[in-house]
């Protein structure tokens, strides 16, 4: 017997539970109680009222497998116009990544790493930063990593693009809304802490693991939520003196923005750049696990094969990347502030 | 001052009140009604900011809104602009009413008849000084040349010549504010808004400043609406004094006249403390009747101070003085009469009683 049988009784409801209720499915647990079956009716004396606790007294309720397998059966439902909707918008995103993973192999590292250290020198104005960087990029030539070093940075790069072409215009919509800065937020927290690998879970299903989008997406969905932030935040803290002395003298609203706001934000959106950067590098890693290549595929080789080594260098090498990216993107950062101090 | 001065008048406030609050005509209404300040902000949570304030500035004349911090005197400023809507009341400038004004309209007016200098500069950090004095001129879309072009003539009558190309943050408060003038008359506008403009500056530089606006008016000709909290920097400037307590004007008019009849014993609170010789003008206290002939001690001018007066009578009370205004006799200054006026009424008061 049941415990919450007499609740059932109680409640009349017995008529509904025995018409509806079909043969209940046996789970593992219930083969293994069938074994014991000694020590079957062991259990606690007040369950907690639990879909399965309730489903043992009324065969009309559903077991929560039963509701993990709806949720999984509603997404499959659904996959299809979902993907029929998402697959056009996100194809760029294939193409650009398939682009640049082709130029990185195509182009001879005669031409690509000096011109990869003429852009840093650009970005940053640093000579210790762009030392530092030749330094980083001949150690991983030397010891054979420049391909899958070169491989991993065309991704991060070409998702951080992108990542701030949506991650600045949300952010500055947010600053000048309140009911949207309201909407957004949990969002952005949302992406923030659902963990990584869960990501890429449903996109597995969505789109085909041949496709760089996949993990480009993962990518772009976890590393965007710092640059929305810090664009909405700089943007709100733009000096509000500033901003009325722009009024007084008549400026539109796109003066404003342009002349006015967005140059004040821009140390603030340079430190949500900074923390994209990061955080793509950081993701890049986890979507090799979906066919993303570049040193991930070597650390995930040395987790699988327990190749000591290649994973050591391999995690040695994001390291030293992820240090390259910092320093460049902080340098460029501190050549922004140093024109504006207050 | 009455209401039927609006057609000569360069601007003109008309009946005007702002509530701040969440339900500002709800609370208009109990206004209308006779609430005071204190009541409202019991009763209904609402803050009376301005009320009925009415107010006409000359073209060409320096109006000072003097007032103690929260008397709402940044609010008014702000009014004329429209950088703040009013609750009720009217903003006539050239004989239209701004609040008329729609969105292209009153971005005109700001464009090209308005120009603003702030307490705290609020000068772009990312341009340099040029462009920033220029700033007018850029937003009307003259090219980066012209813009700077512009910014550096002004610059140079500001007297900033050589620090265009710095940043703003590379320069002193002084040189900061001289760049917000810069700026405000590169767009060669007719109305300055100044809003507490030399309030953050140490006093010898505020000084400086004042003295530069003095000598740019007498070139210039705008027509200057100064904020203050100052009342030596309101009688030094002002043409037109207005004085705002709590949201009200306590009393406007010649800030001489102000000095010698004050109406409240708020205003005889702020008159009491300042050097009235030093600020008090022959032409306030001399007598008419130019009749007496052949004993002045000497002739002077209708604008000297009464500093002046005493160090040239070596002290000497029973001088008096032939008053000339252009080379003509217009009265009398007997040293006695301009003794008494160093006086503040209320000490004569006291003395009597």
């Amino acid at each position: 017997m049941a415990y919450y049988d007499r609740t059932f009784d109680a409640l009349g409801l017995r008529d509904w539970c025995d018409a509806t209720g079909g043969e209940a499915k046996l789970s593992m647990a219930d083969l293994l109680a069938q074994a014991n079956a000694g020590n079957a009716e062991d259990g606690p004396i007040f369950p907690f009222p639990s879909l399965d606790a309730l489903h043992e007294a009324c065969l009309a309720i559903p077991q929560s497998r039963d509701f993990v397998a709806s949720v999984e059966s509603g997404f499959l439902a659904i996959k299809d116009a979902l993907k029929l909707v998402l697959d056009p918008p996100t194809q760029p995103l294939s193409w650009m990544l398939e682009w640049a993973l082709q130029a990185v192999n195509a182009v001879p590292w005669w031409l690509i790493l000096p011109l990869l250290f003429v852009s840093v020198w650009y970005v940053s104005r640093s000579r210790a930063v762009t030392a530092f960087v030749i330094l980083v990029f001949a150690c991983l030539g030397f010891i054979d990593h420049l391909d899958p070093a070169l491989q991993t940075l065309s991704i991060v790069l070409v998702c951080t693009g992108i990542s701030i072409l949506f991650g600045v215009p949300i952010g500055i919509a947010m600053a000048k809304s309140d009911g949207l800065q309201r909407t957004v937020l949990p969002v952005l927290d949302l992406l923030q802490t659902l963990p990584t690998f869960v990501y890429l879970i449903p996109l597995i299903f969505l789109f085909s693991v041949t496709e760089p989008k996949l993990y480009g997406i993962a990518i772009i969905a976890y590393a965007i939520v710092p640059v929305i932030r810090l664009t909405d935040l700089g943007i709100r803290l733009v000096d509000r003196d500033v901003v009325e002395a722009a009024d007084a003298f008549g400026m539109s609203p796109r003066q404003k923005l342009w002349g006015v706001e967005l140059p004040l934000a821009l140390p603030n959106i340079m430190a949500g750049i900074n923390q994209t950067i990061m955080m793509s590098l950081a993701m890049v890693v986890i979507a090799s696990l979906v066919s993303a290549p570049g040193l991930g595929v070597l650390v995930l080789r040395g987790i699988r094969n327990l190749e000591l080594g290649v994973g050591l260098i391999a995690g040695l090498g994001i390291v030293l990347l992820a240090i390259v990216l910092d320093r460049v993107s902080k340098a460029a950062l501190e050549r922004v502030s140093a024109v504006q101090k207050h | 001052m009455t209401g039927n001065k609006t057609g000569t008048a360069k601007i003109s406030i008309r009946n005007l009140y702002k509530i701040f609050g969440a339900r500002p005509e709800q609370a208009m209404e109990h206004v209308r009604e006779g609430m005071g300040k204190s009541e409202l902000l019991d009763q209904q949570a609402h803050v009376l900011g301005l009320q009925d304030i009415n107010v006409d500035m000359q073209a060409g004349e320096i109006t000072v809104i003097m007032g103690l911090s929260g008397s709402g005197k940044s609010t008014l400023i702000r009014h004329v602009n429209r950088l703040i809507e009013p609750t009720a009341g009217e903003v006539w400038v050239n004989g239209q009413n701004v609040l008329d004004y729609d969105e292209v309209r009153l971005r005109d007016m700001r464009l090209n008849s308005m120009s603003m200098v702030f307490q705290k500069f609020a000068l772009l950090p990312h341009k340099t000084v040029a462009e920033n004095a220029g700033m007018a001129l850029a937003v009307r879309g003259n090219t980066r040349a012209e813009t700077v072009a512009a910014g550096k003539k002004w610059l140079e009558r500001v007297g900033l010549t050589g620090y265009e190309d710095h940043y703003p943050h590379q320069l002193s408060g002084g040189m900061q504010q001289r760049v917000g003038i810069a700026r405000a008359l590169a767009s060669d506008s007719e109305v300055m808004l100044m809003d507490e403009a030399f309030s953050a500056l140490d006093p010898l530089i505020r000084t400086d400043m004042q003295d530069l606006l003095l000598e740019l008016q007498n070139d210039l000709h705008k027509t200057i609406v100064f904020i203050t909290h100052d009342l030596d920097e309101a009688l030094k400037l002002a043409d037109h004094l207005v004085i705002l307590k709590d949201g009200y004007v306590v009393q406007q008019g010649e800030p001489q006249y102000i000095l010698l009849n004050p109406n409240d014993p708020y205003i005889e609170d702020f008159v009491s403390d300042i050097n009235r010789a030093r600020v008090l003008r022959v032409r306030s206290v001399m007598t008419a009747d130019s009749d007496r002939a052949g004993e002045f001690d000497g002739d002077v001018d209708a604008n000297d101070t009464l500093e002046q007066l005493i160090s040239l009578s070596g002290g000497d009370t029973y001088k008096v003085y032939r008053v000339l205004n252009d080379g003509e006799a217009v009265g009398v200054l007997n040293m006695k009469h301009l003794v008494r006026a160093l006086v503040p009424a209320r000490v004569e008061q006291r003395t009597v009683m």
